[in-house]
């Protein structure tokens, strides 16, 4: 962690160190319990202190992601492909940074952690580049038996859950959170327990990328505390199970049905090319009829 | 309304006013005043289709009673008269016919080229048309709807759903779910179908599968097996592979031993919300995929600038066809509160000309509710509606001494909080509410935990498509309502289910893509 290597005065300067906030409604609250707890390298070296999000901390990201949810699946897929650009461009000048932070959290070398980051980047390109198609994909004209238009467009499910992969602490992240919000829906993070620092700096690119407040909310602390709270929300409408420990997936599952949620459980080669299914996972298809006739 | 005596049901039941009434109130060989003449009955024929007496379950091409030797006895709903004894399938039965479609599944119908798929499902398709009577007269008897509704909807589009997905069996690759390897079938499907169509829900769950290369074990209901046991017969005489379609009945405990079947890779049900809550977390943990067709509780709204006589029509559509025991039922009715009064004087008129009786008389409107127990929920809610201060209204209307009946409802006064216009009634019971904007009719549509479809009266094409963007329903019936269509995905947003059925979208149940 480049904050605290510099942490030493070797050349006569205090860093400024960062305080790792969740992400909430487009603000840095910390977490109401007033909770943190220690992050670490895989070699056990102390990098900062993350908030530990309560029950409370993730109703108020749902509140937050529902709040947000009619102004940005009203947004026109255009301007959403854009919105999600502008977060790759703001990766990119941020890349370094980024790196550094992967390789801490990671353990992983220099040139393993820039790849990541460079994976990611290019992830958030493939992505903006969905919400205008995606509807021509999935869509159809239905050619029914009787004098009807009759057509099928998909629709954002609403507030989605994500629990973000426990290994790939930005790549993973991104992976799983950008065909979420691609589509409209809103969404809940909870960060990689062991890893949460580069999603939490992810936050900040976030905030400064005209993604609307609300769209993406984080939490970062216990997987295990965060994770049957979002599943048994009733304003949710959707859950990725993706960083759920596989001990605790069926039970996140029996608290879903209680809403009738839909569940992803899908695990990944975050390396590999993406498919659309993510995206698909997290829609609705709406099929509207309307006579034919003078 | 004028009420029709079923062919069982004592004469007492019909009104004066009926065609068969033994003292006309005009001398014969008189004309009629206009007003009092009414319909001579028009019953078709229940002996086109010949009922046995026991029915077994339908296992790896065969049929054999329960292991265990239990049965049920399925009523004619219109007169409460026994029709057939049919097998109650236990834990070893559910064993025996998971083994068969396993076996089928790896040995058959898995390895067969979807090209020779097709032609048995278009097989199938052609004997349901050609039967189709058959099947409508049966249908009518054991789930009590009219002739009419089982005749020109149910059996048609069930074998047009054959039709549809044979035609997919050898066209997967070109179904749009992306490059890679072509997707491949699930294996064993395990699929529970309610009573409301029976038929029908059956061609909606073995079609797409079957064309996928699955294969199936079919639950019908326990209070409507007999369409399921004919439609095995069917296959039979297709011949379908053993095993490739697998017919359980039985009640709930069928269903719950079957979902719960750790051979199966798939789990498809067609209930209420509840009873889908149960299998989702009985499955939870499985691996086993999972779609849902649930519940619902839709809005249809009718705009001041509608045109009236046919919102009337959507309105009657949406909330009796099949005696309003459909998921996707148009049940709150929201009236633009300009037109509310002129809507409701012509939906008064127009219910009371609609004809409930034997479901069998080709002229019958409103049959019978398909069992006691169904019609004790729709009067415990009819009741709550009472006592929560809404106005009840019927048309005059005789019930049937015999059988399971309920007239055509309709409260006015509803509130949003009331339980009629919360939760499911599943019957002839349409609650009215009223708004004055079209953000209003928005809010107060998707104020439901379901949303399974929406109805939009409007003659401004503008205010259709904003409301259809808006409304959070999957399907959404824009001047007209209660269609269906083998191309058409159908299925809900929230509580009212996932996945579709229909179309290349009913395919992605069915597939590992």
């Amino acid at each position: 962690m480049p904050d605290r290597k510099t942490a030493d005065p070797a050349d006569g300067r205090i860093a400024v160190r960062k305080t790792y906030k969740l992400f909430i409604g487009g603000a840095f609250p910390r977490s109401e319990s007033g909770r943190s707890y220690p992050v670490r390298t895989p070699g056990g070296d102390l990098l900062a202190h993350a908030a530990r999000a309560s029950r409370k901390d993730a109703r108020d990201a749902v509140v937050a992601a529902r709040a947000a949810s009619a102004k940005w699946t009203a947004a026109t897929a255009y301007n959403r492909g854009q919105v999600l650009y502008r977060v790759a461009e703001m990766l990119e000048g941020r890349a370094a940074q980024f790196a550094a932070e992967v390789a801490a959290a990671e353990g992983a070398s220099g040139k393993a952690a820039a790849r990541a980051v460079a994976a990611a980047i290019d992830r958030w390109v493939w992505y903006a580049g969905w919400p205008d198609k995606v509807a021509q994909v999935a869509g159809s004209a239905n050619p029914v038996a009787g004098p009807y238009f009759n057509f099928s467009v998909p629709e954002p499910t609403g507030v989605v859950a994500v629990l973000a992969p426990s290994g790939s602490s930005l790549l993973g992240l991104v992976s799983v959170l950008a065909p979420v919000i691609a589509t409209g829906n809103t969404a809940v993070v909870v960060a990689s327990e062991q890893r949460p620092l580069p999603a939490v700096t992810l936050t900040e690119v976030l905030a400064t990328s005209d993604v609307p407040g609300g769209v993406v909310n984080l939490l970062t602390g216990l997987t295990a505390e965060l994770a049957p709270v979002l599943a048994a929300h009733r304003d949710v409408d959707a859950i990725d199970l993706t960083g759920a420990a596989p001990a605790d997936r069926a039970e996140l599952e029996r608290l879903a049905a209680g809403s009738v949620k839909r569940v992803l459980i899908a695990d990944a080669d975050w390396a590999a090319p993406p498919s659309p299914q993510r995206m698909l996972s997290f829609l609705e298809t709406k099929t509207v009829w309307h006579p034919v006739g003078l | 309304m004028a009420a029709k005596s079923s062919g069982k049901a004592p004469a007492a039941a019909a009104p004066a006013s009926a065609g068969q009434a033994p003292a006309p109130a005009v001398p014969a060989g008189m004309t009629a005043p206009p007003g009092s003449w009414g319909y001579a009955p028009a019953p078709e024929s229940a002996e086109i289709v010949s009922i046995a007496s026991e029915y077994g379950l339908f296992i790896d091409g065969e049929f054999a009673p329960a292991r265990d030797g239990k049965q049920l006895i399925t009523l004619n709903p219109a007169t409460e008269a026994p029709l057939a004894k049919v097998a109650v399938a236990g834990q070893a039965d559910v064993d025996r016919a998971v083994a068969a479609a396993r076996a089928a599944y790896e040995q058959t119908w898995g390895p067969m080229p979807g090209a020779e798929r097709a032609k048995y499902l278009y097989r199938i398709a052609r004997a349901l048309q050609e039967r189709a009577r058959e099947f409508a007269v049966l249908e009518s008897l054991d789930n009590g709807k009219p002739i009419r509704e089982s005749r020109d909807t149910d059996i048609p589009l069930a074998a047009a759903h054959f039709f549809y997905y044979a035609g997919w069996a050898d066209k997967l690759e070109y179904a749009g779910f992306g490059p890679g390897p072509r997707p491949r079938p699930l294996g064993v499907a395990g699929q529970v179908i309610p009573w409301n169509f029976p038929l029908l829900m059956a061609a909606w769950k073995l079609a797409p599968a079957l064309a996928a290369g699955n294969t199936c074990v079919l639950k019908p209901a326990e209070t409507t097996p007999l369409t399921a046991l004919l439609l095995a017969e069917v296959c039979q005489q297709a011949g379908l592979p053993p095993g490739v379609v697998n017919v359980l009945t039985g009640a709930g405990e069928t269903g719950a031993a079957l979902v719960a079947h750790p051979g199966l890779d798939k789990v498809a049900f067609t209930g209420s919300t509840a009873v889908g809550k149960e299998i989702s977390r009985a499955v939870a943990g499985s691996g086993k995929r999972l779609t849902l067709e649930l519940g619902g509780k839709a809005a249809n709204i009718v705009f001041d600038d509608a045109p009236v006589d046919q919102a009337v029509e959507g309105i009657v559509n949406g909330i009796f066809f099949n005696q309003g025991q459909v998921c996707c039922a148009g049940s709150r009715l929201l009236l633009q509160e300009s037109a509310a009064d002129a809507v409701l004087d012509r939906l008064r008129a127009r219910l009371a000309t609609l004809r409930l009786g034997d479901p069998l008389d080709k002229n019958t409107d409103i049959g019978a509710i398909n069992s006691a127990e169904q019609l004790g929920r729709i009067r415990e809610l009819s009741d709550s509606g009472d006592a929560q201060g809404a106005e009840r209204w019927s048309p005059p209307c005789e019930l049937p001494a015999r059988g399971f009946w309920f007239p055509p409802t309709i409260f006015t006064g509803v509130s949003q909080s009331h339980r009629i216009a919360r939760e499911e009634i599943f019957g002839p019971v349409l609650s009215v509410l009223t708004f004055r904007t079209p953000q209003e009719a928005v809010t107060k549509a998707n104020n439901t935990p379901y949303g399974l479809s929406a109805g939009v009266w409007t003659e401004k094409g503008s205010r259709i498509l904003w409301m259809s963007q808006r409304l959070r329903a999957g399907v959404v019936w824009a001047n007209t309502f209660n269609r269906f269509d083998p191309a058409s995905p159908f299925g809900g947003y929230g509580e009212s289910g996932f996945g579709r059925e229909g179309g290349r979208h009913g395919l992605a149940a069915y597939l590992d893509a």
